[in-house]
């Protein structure tokens, strides 16, 4: 199987500006067209794990990030994205780009992929047990996110945690891990190792760079697992790390705010979060010390 | 019109989809898509047993689809059961158009049909009721302008749009089925003494057969917008299918095309119907409605105009004047719903004194 880091940075920029780059995320090909430097590099830096496929066959989405023309070309120059001819988005700064393309990847899939319960959460899993954090942005759920896979958690998403209704298991879609602001800086003292895109300032979201994906999580991006625990996160400065554990019928509701698709899927939709609820421990989790965050999800106990 | 596009080819014979390649089906789901019609190619699909043979990568977008329509069918019974308890205190019966009408009495035109709000028609003199009422249960009006109101309720053929508050659902109230400024006027209280009571929803009723497709006719070929035009005439394409079968439905069509002065519109349905997707009609229709065709050089001229704007709305059903072409019949569009000096009037005030901010 060949995967993105076959291709040399030329030979990636070609594919990106011509046809376009087939690139499998989990269940989903995406083929992405932009003939911007920014796409090829976060592309080359962060997407080297991930298998091509073929340009001319089959994609899930078709995305196309294209520079603006006109006096844009050269004053303040911009970004447009369409989903094949769709536009859902507000051009923005070309140097926004690689952003834009995960946020049009996210987009995409929870916009379209219905045959999943998705909820706006990352998943991350040990030993076949999965987490879920399901969290409105600020909740420091990204970085919680990556501060466990850089401690040998495997990453199923960052972003969504996609459930297949008919058994409830949970599908990985292993894509770059998003962090914000402070959490960069939290993310690179804590794993000085790991592999983070150029950070690109005054997004709507502050300043964001991208983590990439452990390689492990790529090649299992087949697998799938189960959920065990509902953690929603809360980071406080100075709090200490307390896990409070909540009610079923609580838990249930503050997923259910948190999904994208929870009222399109119906009956269905309810079905298969009471059987998610049903086999998780569900926990509010306050913390501010990242390392007493990973003792606390180490030690979390099977639910019985 | 002698290259169709793959979603035209595959509406018109879903047989045809057992030999597409996967890239095949990369390009017509593509076209779908922009067109809303992906729901719509899977029913066809599975009216022809056909969803065995959809490759797997294919066939997961038809289940993501499948979601919403299902989800979408639950909604629109649900909502005409609000309508339907809403108007009861009025004794206004709830006559259905368009796509809950196709729904509600489970035409095969219903099937995936997805659409954002529902048309009701009811007598003129019971406008005022009917608002009343539907207010009482959580409709407003959504245009605010005074200018847009006038516009509705003077000129128009239906209430400015009414929202439902809680539900976000929309309804279009109507009384008849074009523009009171329109220069044809199919006389509202006939569609209505012809209507049809949905069978197992009491309280409900539709538009005759002959009756439906003339309104999908007019609303397809007198309107200027076309972004769901090929939806619009596969929706005649299945009407006529479907109601083909019965008695004297192909005698009575021409005939009361005639009396409802809707004979253009219906030359129109049936040229496009059968040039695009192959809609089987009668000879002694198709001699019937010669009698409505427009001169030599029009009729060249709209045939290079639908033949552009029914496609889908994507990249690769367009070429250098499909922009042009819409562009033309929006204008034919607005021309045939005023007469021009009201029409000046009304392009004048949206133009320089409609403010920006307006909604």
């Amino acid at each position: 199987m060949l995967t993105v880091a076959s291709l040399t940075r030329s030979q990636l920029q070609t594919r990106l500006a011509g046809h376009g780059l087939a690139v499998r995320t989990g269940p989903f090909t995406s083929l992405i067209r932009s003939p911007i430097a920014y796409i090829a590099d976060g592309i080359a830096l962060l997407y080297g794990d991930y298998p091509l496929e073929d340009a001319q066959g089959f994609a899930d989405f078709h995305v196309h990030l294209r520079r603006s023309g006109g006096v844009r070309r050269w004053y303040r120059p911009q970004v447009h994205f369409d989903v094949d001819g769709l536009v859902p988005f507000e051009p923005l700064p070309e140097a926004h780009a690689f952003p834009m393309l995960e946020w049009a990847l996210n987009w995409c899939i929870s916009t379209r992929a219905h045959a999943f319960l998705m909820i706006h959460a990352a998943v991350v899993e040990r030993n076949g047990l999965a987490v879920m954090l399901p969290a409105p942005p600020g909740s420091g759920k990204s970085t919680l996110c990556a501060a466990l896979v850089s401690r040998g958690w495997r990453l199923l998403s960052d972003e969504l945690a996609l459930f297949r209704p008919h058994d409830g298991a949970l599908v990985p879609v292993p894509r770059p891990v998003s962090l914000k602001n402070r959490s960069i800086e939290v993310i690179r003292d804590f794993a000085p190792d790991a592999v983070l895109s150029q950070p690109v300032s005054n997004t709507t979201k502050g300043t964001v760079a991208h983590l990439k994906a452990p390689s492990a999580s790529v090649a299992r991006a087949h697998e799938t697992t189960r959920a065990a625990w509902i953690v929603f996160p809360k980071y406080e400065a100075g709090a200490a790390t307390e896990l409070t554990p909540i009610a079923r019928a609580r838990a249930f509701l503050r997923v259910a705010d948190n999904a994208f698709n929870y009222s399109q899927l119906g009956a269905l939709g309810f079905d298969t979060l009471a059987g998610i609820i049903e086999q998780c421990d569900s926990y509010d989790f306050r913390y501010s010390d990242l390392d007493q965050a990973m003792e606390a999800f180490a030690a979390l106990e099977p639910p019985r | 019109m002698t290259h169709l596009p793959l979603l035209v080819r595959a509406l018109r014979d879903p047989a045809q989809t057992a030999g597409f390649t996967l890239a095949d089906w990369d390009l017509v789901l593509r076209q779908a898509t922009s067109a809303n019609l992906t729901p719509m190619l899977l029913a066809l699909i599975e009216e022809h047993g056909l969803l065995a043979q959809v490759p797997q990568q294919a066939r997961a977008h038809f289940e993501w689809v499948r979601i919403l329509a299902t989800r979408h069918r639950q909604a629109v019974r649900f909502e005409v059961a609000c309508i339907l308890e809403a108007l009861q205190p009025t004794g206004v019966p709830l006559l259905l158009l368009k796509g809950a009408a196709y729904t509600m009495a489970g035409l095969r035109a219903g099937a995936g049909r997805l659409f954002s709000d529902i048309d009701i028609m009811v007598p003129k003199a019971r406008l005022d009721d009917v608002e009343s009422a539907l207010m009482l249960h959580g409709w407003v009006s959504t245009h605010h302008d005074a200018y847009d109101q006038r516009y509705y309720r003077q000129w128009m053929h239906e209430l400015p749009p009414m929202q439902n508050m809680r539900r976000g659902s929309s309804i279009d109230v109507h009384h008849a089925i074009v523009p009171e400024t329109m220069a044809v006027r199919p006389d509202p209280q006939r569609l209505r003494a012809a209507a049809r009571p949905v069978a197992d929803h009491p309280g409900l009723a539709t538009l005759a057969p002959c009756d439906m497709v003339l309104h999908s006719a007019v609303h397809l070929f007198f309107d200027g917008e076309f972004d769901k035009g090929l939806r619009d005439l596969l929706d005649l394409h299945r009407l006529l299918g479907e109601f083909g079968a019965q008695p004297g439905f192909w005698e009575t069509l021409p005939v009361r095309a005639a009396e409802l002065e809707l004979g253009r519109p219906l030359f129109y349905a049936l040229r496009y119907a059968a040039l695009l997707l192959g809609t089987p009609v009668p000879p002694a229709v198709q001699q019937a409605v010669q009698a409505f065709r427009p001169n030599p050089a029009l009729l060249w001229l709209m045939d290079r105009l639908f033949g552009r704007a029914l496609l889908p709305a994507h990249a690769s059903c367009q070429d250098a004047l499909t922009a042009p072409a819409r562009f033309a019949l929006y204008v034919r569009g607005n021309w045939l719903r005023m007469p021009p000096l009201l029409l000046a009037r009304h392009l004048f005030h949206k133009a320089f004194l409609t403010p920006r901010t307006a909604d």
